[in-house]
């Protein structure tokens, strides 16, 4: 199992994938399907990626729409700015103590900074686990760090750790 | 073509109100890009159009070719999945390779980042 199937979740979803991209069920395009996933597992396998584990999918739901939410909200926040033609923005860069390690938690982390616009990943240090970003506006003093630790990181605990 | 025709009011006015909203904010984000100065404040607008104004247009699609039966609603969801998840990869390189620079050529914008303090405020450039 582990040796044919390294990654069964992901091989999974890129099944999953294909057969949605070709939208068909049709036994050549499962079988077509299932090589490629096998394939792309074996390439995970080289890439010495970590195991992957999927816990409680309710909470990635839960993520999503948190996420959802706040990228709604930044979105605004972001277009006001552009627009509004005074310079009372003061845009830094802000140093964050991350807890969670994994490299997927770290991965959809970076996925959540990018969609939320106002905020952008610039340098992660793992020796000590510290994130840095770049915000557009710090002017009304958000503690950053506090904010990414108690909205995402422990639902990332929670799915990935 | 004939599906437009055929399609309800109210899909005809959310699909309009979702692809405007969409639409202008790729515009907000492209203004945003030639008004703000320093490379660090830019890479924030254009994510206006690969976010929100992305979903907007998605979700006009999907409205549009669900309403229409055309097809089925799928393909909206996997471009929603591949573009944000290969966005931040674009960007981690171009901030990256700024940072480079700026730190040879002896400006890290970085600097004065320790423990002790935990955020550097950079003047809004003119």
């Amino acid at each position: 199992m582990s040796r044919w199937l390294p990654f069964p979740v992901i091989s999974a979803m890129l099944l999953g994938t294909w057969l949605l991209l070709n939208e068909s069920l049709s036994i050549a395009q499962i079988l077509l399907g299932s090589a490629i996933a096998i394939a792309g597992s074996w390439i995970l396998v080289r890439l010495d990626a970590p195991p992957l584990l999927f816990r409680r999918l309710w909470i990635i739901m839960r993520l999503g729409l948190e996420v959802f939410v706040d990228m709604i909200r930044s979105n605004m926040r972001v277009a006001r700015l552009v627009l509004k033609d005074k310079r009372d923005r003061t845009p830094g860069f802000v140093r964050i103590q991350l807890n969670v390690r994994s490299h997927y938690s770290l991965a959809v982390l970076a996925c959540i900074i990018t969609a939320t616009p106002g905020t952008s990943w610039v340098a992660y240090e793992p020796a000590g686990n510290v994130l840095v970003i770049h915000v557009l506006d710090l002017a009304d003093d958000d503690d950053w760090g506090e904010i990414i630790r108690v909205r995402y990181e422990g639902l990332l605990k929670e799915i990935f750790e | 073509m004939n599906a437009l025709e055929e399609l309800p009011l109210w899909a005809a006015i959310l699909t309009s109100i979702l692809l405007v909203l969409g639409s202008g904010l790729a515009l907000i984000g492209s203004i945003g890009l030639l008004r703000f100065k320093t490379f660090y404040e830019r890479i924030h607008a254009p994510t206006l159009g690969t976010t929100l104004g992305l979903f907007s247009i998605l979700a006009a699609s999907m409205i549009y070719f669900s309403v229409g039966q055309t097809r089925p609603v799928v393909h909206e969801i996997l471009i929603g999945i591949f573009v944000t998840t290969t966005t931040p990869v674009t960007f981690m390189f171009l901030v990256q390779a700024t940072l480079y620079r700026d730190r040879f050529e002896g400006s890290d914008p970085l600097t004065g980042l320790s423990d002790e303090q935990r955020s550097v405020k950079t003047p809004a450039r003119e």
